[in-house]
């Protein structure tokens, strides 16, 4: 959403770059503003889930409860989903949550880069939940965690047609759960970058633009609050979308 | 619609392209042919930032290093530390209400126990109270009957008393009635009566007043 020197481009505020340039035999591994703001969500992270708690007030304060809501959030709803046996995944659910969480909301900052608006960031945690959903499977299970591609209850000669659903819904997930997230944060924010842009071109025709860039800017105004809702509720359903898949692991007969 | 990225060789501070190092990937075909974009500069055709591949190795490592931090720390000390304050806050209040539910039992024990104790001791009074009205009632009788016994024992002896001096009385009565007549006689007549005579008299006497 920033407005900085691009000019009017919506597209410039997801412009990658270099920080720092690292290149590691060939291959470019340069410290870039995204990558700024990955270590930026994980440091918020930690501070907000650390700084607060150190007193381990037995009744917490604001802190201390803001910690407490969001570690307890995310632990109903991994055990709503996968159940007791589910608990052990925790600290992926919750890492998860509060980094697509925190890195959702760090870009409703101006100047900010939103890190969930590179399809590759949310592909890369798409595959940790699918093959954390598939190696954990395998270990828990073992070639009985396949089941999970034959519903029960169906009758025998449509199986293989439901399984072959199945498989193909299953390694579309990775797919739907990272563009999910990554085109709800890019077209949320460049959305609201046309809208700001239509103010500023708007006003450039004196008097009566300015008047009619009042329009543009209530829409701006709508949107931004649309967009922190949309920041929280991705980050929702992708941690929720996370828990029933992990759900496949825990329980593969369903 | 895969094509082949042109590897970065106009960019003076790119990496030198290695050869079979070029990259297939997924583009819009309007995108295709275009120098990398990501040390920006020279780029007056930018590809769109999410699809630059030569981005991703950079956005992938410092991803790796940023979640696998974060995945760290709550691992290792979020989780201990929130779930333990958690947990901690759970058994306090869980022993609380226990602690609580047992001074409360507690508490009607040592008021049963109160209220029996009360009881008995209202049953030992009144049965005390009881046994000194009956004492003190048995007392007053035994105080009674005794001064009763004694009062008769004095009316008695009062009453023999009483008797024995009108009986002497009444024989003094006599003997002066027989001293009288003897008197009266001599003095009445010259030959005095006999004692035995005036006795008689007077009983004959007594005999017709009584």
């Amino acid at each position: 959403m920033a407005t900085e020197g691009g000019g009017l481009d919506p597209i410039h505020q997801f412009e990658v770059k270099p920080l720092i340039d690292i290149d590691v035999g060939g291959v470019d591994l340069s410290f870039t503003n995204v990558s700024l703001f990955m270590l930026v969500a994980t440091a918020l992270t930690i501070a907000l889930m650390l700084l607060p708690t150190n007193r381990r007030a037995l009744v917490p304060g604001r802190w201390q409860n803001v910690a407490e809501l969001a570690y307890e959030f995310s632990g109903n709803m991994l055990r709503s989903s996968a159940g007791a046996g589910g608990m052990r995944f925790f600290p992926l659910v919750f890492s998860l949550f509060m980094f697509v969480l925190i890195a959702n909301l760090l870009g409703m900052f101006p100047y900010f880069y939103t890190i969930t608006s590179q399809l590759i960031v949310t592909f890369a945690l798409a595959m940790v939940v699918i093959l954390t959903v598939v190696i954990a499977g395998l270990r828990m299970h073992g070639l009985s965690f396949f089941g999970v591609f034959v519903p029960s209850g169906v009758p025998a000669y449509i199986v293989p047609l439901v399984s072959a659903i199945e498989v193909i819904s299953f390694l579309s997930r990775p797919i739907s759960l990272s563009v999910r997230l990554f085109a709800n944060m890019l077209a949320g924010h460049i959305m609201l970058k046309v809208f700001a842009a239509f103010v500023v071109s708007m006003s450039a025709f004196g008097a009566v633009g300015v008047i009619g860039a009042v329009l543009p800017l209530g829409m701006t105004l709508a949107i931004t609050a649309l967009e922190f809702l949309v920041a929280g509720l991705q980050a929702y359903v992708f941690a929720v979308l996370t828990c029933i898949y992990l759900n496949d692991a825990v329980h593969p007969h369903h | 619609m895969s094509i082949v990225l042109a590897q970065a060789t106009s960019d003076g501070g790119h990496a030198t392209p290695a050869a079979g190092h070029n990259v297939e990937v997924p583009l819009p075909s309007q995108h295709a042919q275009v120098d990398v974009p990501l040390h920006g500069g020279s780029g007056s055709e930018s590809l769109f930032p999410p699809f630059d591949v030569n981005a991703f190795p950079s956005h992938l490592f410092w991803l790796a290093i940023a979640f696998g931090i974060l995945f760290f720390f709550v691992n290792r000390l979020v989780v201990p530390k929130v779930g333990g304050i958690i947990e901690d806050r759970r058994d306090r209040i869980a022993s609380d209400l226990g602690e609580a539910s047992r001074l409360a039992r507690e508490t009607d024990e040592v008021i049963a126990a109160y209220e029996s104790e009360l009881a008995t001791a209202r049953h030992n009074a009144y049965a005390i109270a009881q046994e000194r009205r009956e004492a003190i009632k048995a007392e007053q009788a035994r105080q009674q009957a005794e001064t009763e016994a004694t009062l008769a024992a004095r009316i008695a002896e009062a009453e023999t008393e009483i008797a024995a001096r009108r009986d002497a009385a009444l024989a003094d009565v006599t003997t002066i009635a027989v001293e009288a007549t003897q008197e009266i006689v001599g003095l009445l007549s010259k030959a005095p009566a006999s004692a035995k005579e005036a006795e008689a008299a007077v009983k004959k006497a007594e005999a017709k007043n009584v």
